[in-house]
């Protein structure tokens, strides 16, 4: 293993594993945002909106989430969207997780006991009241851990603008394999540094879990 | 710039040679992530520990790190060491390692859970120890973890667009020469995509079919 | 009668830490006799029993099977293919059944034959047959596990037992997690190897079954044989409180 290398190139991939942090947080939230509003539609009185929400996760579920970074920053300026690399990449990868996170929410919401709905309603809760205050503080619970794991794929899934040269730890993991030739030490390097984002961000949804498992 | 589907239909040969690699690479890294998921389940489990540490420590590597990267890795890794494989072998092989590593961890946790009175049953019979696992824990691990690998096969098709960069003729490459020679990466994207989800549908359908298959011997 | 028995159980002691669940226990079987182990849960009955076959081995004594030693002193690959050997020869049957819910009823029957005997698949198949009229669920041939009733997977567990063709058979609790509408099949089952003179050791509940079928009663209790004897001294009158103690409560609990 070539030591002075690592040592020559690593604040590079330092440079680079803080946009990956940037990337994921920003997913995250608009990921996060897609998937409420996909769970909500999933869920919805209306069948407009319920065909809505089950095309968009079959549709962003179904296709690699690559060609859908490629149709937005390729494709986006045929149709007037001009979007530089970083942001086209944030906004494709955020819409993509987002159909999985709208099943991961909606999944938590079904699974809270029906009981649960039979007795509020009983007691004359109307059906938002009964989801704001009855549903929905026992099944945010529930979406914690496998919201946590979309968010471990989804950190992963930021190489994936790598291909459209955003400066990330992936791209600059390639770009030094390319002129050193020492493809080992580049993995080693960013590897070991998506696995550092990769368990903070664990170590955190593993507090919000233990916080929220409280009350 | 506006939008011109007309251009697609006369590069449908490319894409359905696309499409056919596509299949063909999901396929054949499935596959290899299969019974690379049971080998490597087993010898996590029952391997000597010098043979556990390493494949702790390349499960631990291949399960935190983005595949894309592993790709780069295993590509320019075999070349460095003098192995030139060609792209589709390369890419395959990443392919099948990194859902081999997935697929172990499934089978590694059912395998832990086959109940105790099965393994007494074929004990008691005769069988051997490795017998009562090739004949009878193994087989039953593996069914039960049928829904969620197939999970991963549907993954895995995905992201075999990822071996495109790489340089393996599959359907997203197949859709970037399409793009060089027209300069309509909208619509054929788009229709690489439209591709990418009939293949998807149809493997679905597959896996619940399987699914239903094994319904009774569980 | 031969003057070695066909099962011979020396000394047997079996603990776990300080726990001692069997204590110094003396078992000689006939070739053809039926023996019933009785006794209270946690008596260490079925301990006893799991150790003939090696599945819980003792901690001291020694099991002996037609003057061949079961639990012999071996490095760990020899004592492996002597105990996969030996436990051709002993059958068990659980109360769990223990199928293999991923083959069919003839495959779970088929399996060890194959594997261990090397027998051709249609003379395995024939075998099957064979074993499952003997049982009465021919019709079941191709079924799975998950596909029959508790009554009919223990009679598919006895046949899978028979078709290694043992010189002994052995019954843990066979009947016990059945419903009670299910339990009069596989007594059925269990009555006809005996009229078959199949050597049998059978740890049972089931007071009514072990008087009718048995031809020694042992009954267990803390690790020992407090008392054994025919059945109809055993349940009519037995010499020792705590036989007596057992008897009444158990029987005053099945009505």
């Amino acid at each position: 293993m070539d030591i002075d290398l690592i040592l020559r190139v690593y604040p590079f991939f330092i440079e680079a594993a803080w946009v990956t942090i940037q990337l994921s947080v920003l997913t995250t939230i608009l990921g996060l945002a897609c998937g409420a509003l996909g769970a909500a539609a999933r869920m919805s009185r209306l069948a407009v909106f319920r065909w809505i929400g089950a095309a968009y996760v079959s549709v962003f579920r179904g296709t690699p989430a690559l060609i859908q970074v490629f149709i937005l920053y390729f494709g986006g300026p045929q149709i007037g969207i001009q979007l530089d690399s970083f942001a086209a990449g944030t906004i494709a990868l955020g819409v993509n997780i987002g159909a999985y996170m709208t099943e991961t929410i909606r999944g938590a919401i079904v699974s809270v006991d029906k009981g649960q709905t039979e007795a509020s309603r009983t007691l004359g809760m109307s059906r938002w009241k009964t989801m704001r205050y009855v549903i929905l503080p026992q099944a945010m619970r529930m979406m914690i851990r496998p919201l946590g794991v979309n968010i471990n794929a989804l950190i992963k899934g930021t190489a994936l603008v790598a291909p459209i040269s955003v400066v990330e730890l992936t791209y600059t993991a390639q770009r030094f394999i390319g002129s050193t030739y020492k493809p080992f030490e580049m993995f080693l390097l960013a590897g070991l540094l998506y696995m550092v984002i990769i368990y903070v961000a664990g170590q955190g949804i593993a507090w919000l879990d233990r916080r929220a498992r409280i009350t | 710039m506006g939008l011109d589907f007309t251009v697609v239909p006369s590069y449908f040969g490319v894409l359905l040679m696309g499409a056919g690699w596509t299949i063909a690479i999901t396929v054949a890294a499935g596959l290899l992530s299969f019974f690379g998921g049971i080998f490597f389940a087993v010898v996590a489990l029952y391997g000597h520990w010098a043979i556990r540490l390493p494949f702790r420590l390349f499960a631990w590597l291949f399960m935190g790190t983005p595949l894309l990267l592993q790709l780069f890795l295993i590509y320019f890794g075999l070349i460095q060491i003098g192995i030139d494989l060609p792209a589709f072998v390369a890419g395959v092989i990443g392919l099948g390692l990194h859902f081999a590593v997935y697929n172990s961890e499934l089978i590694q946790a059912s395998i832990l859970a086959v109940d105790k009175g099965q393994y007494e049953g074929a004990r008691t019979l005769g069988l051997s120890r490795l017998q009562t696992l090739r004949y009878i824990v193994v087989p039953q691990a593996v069914r039960a973890v049928v829904p969620p690998m197939g999970n991963n096969m549907i993954a895995l098709l995905k992201d075999s667009a990822l071996v495109s960069v790489i340089g393996v003729m599959e359907l997203t490459l197949a859709a970037q020469q399409a793009i060089s020679r027209t300069y309509r990466p909208f619509e054929f994207y788009l229709a690489a995509a439209a591709c990418y989800y009939v293949i998807n549908l149809a493997l679905e359908a597959g896996l619940r079919r399987l699914e239903r298959r094994f319904q009774a011997s569980r | 009668m031969p003057d070695t028995p066909f099962i011979d159980i020396r000394h047997a002691a079996k603990s776990f830490g300080s726990l001692e669940v069997l204590k110094d226990i003396n078992l000689q079987v006939q070739k053809g006799q039926i023996v019933a182990i009785i006794g209270p849960s946690g008596s260490g009955k079925s301990t006893l029993l799991r150790a003939i076959n090696e599945l819980d081995p003792l901690t001291s004594g020694e099991v002996w099977l037609e003057g061949v030693q079961v639990n012999k002193k071996l490095s760990h690959s020899q004592y492996e293919k002597h105990v996969n050997q030996v436990r051709q020869d002993i059958g068990m049957v659980f109360q769990h059944f223990n199928l293999f819910p991923h083959l069919t009823v003839r495959g779970n029957i088929t399996l060890a034959p194959k594997l261990l005997k090397g027998i051709s698949t249609e003379e395995a198949n024939r075998l099957a047959e064979e074993q499952l009229a003997k049982v009465g669920l021919s019709e079941k041939i191709d079924a799975y596990p998950s596909q029959l009733s508790g009554g009919q997977k223990q009679r598919v567990a006895i046949a899978r037992a028979l078709a290694m063709k043992p010189k002994v058979m052995l019954f843990d609790e066979a009947t016990s997690a059945l419903d009670p509408e299910l339990v009069e099949e596989v007594n059925l089952v269990m009555k006809q190897l005996a009229q078959e003179h199949m050597t049998m050791i059978i740890v049972t509940h089931e007071m009514g079954f072990a008087q009718d079928v048995c031809d020694r009663v042992l009954f267990m209790d803390q690790g020992v044989v407090v008392e054994e004897g025919p059945p109809d001294v055993i349940f009519r009158n037995p010499e020792n409180e705590r036989t007596r103690n057992f008897l009444r409560k158990h029987l005053a609990a099945q009505k």
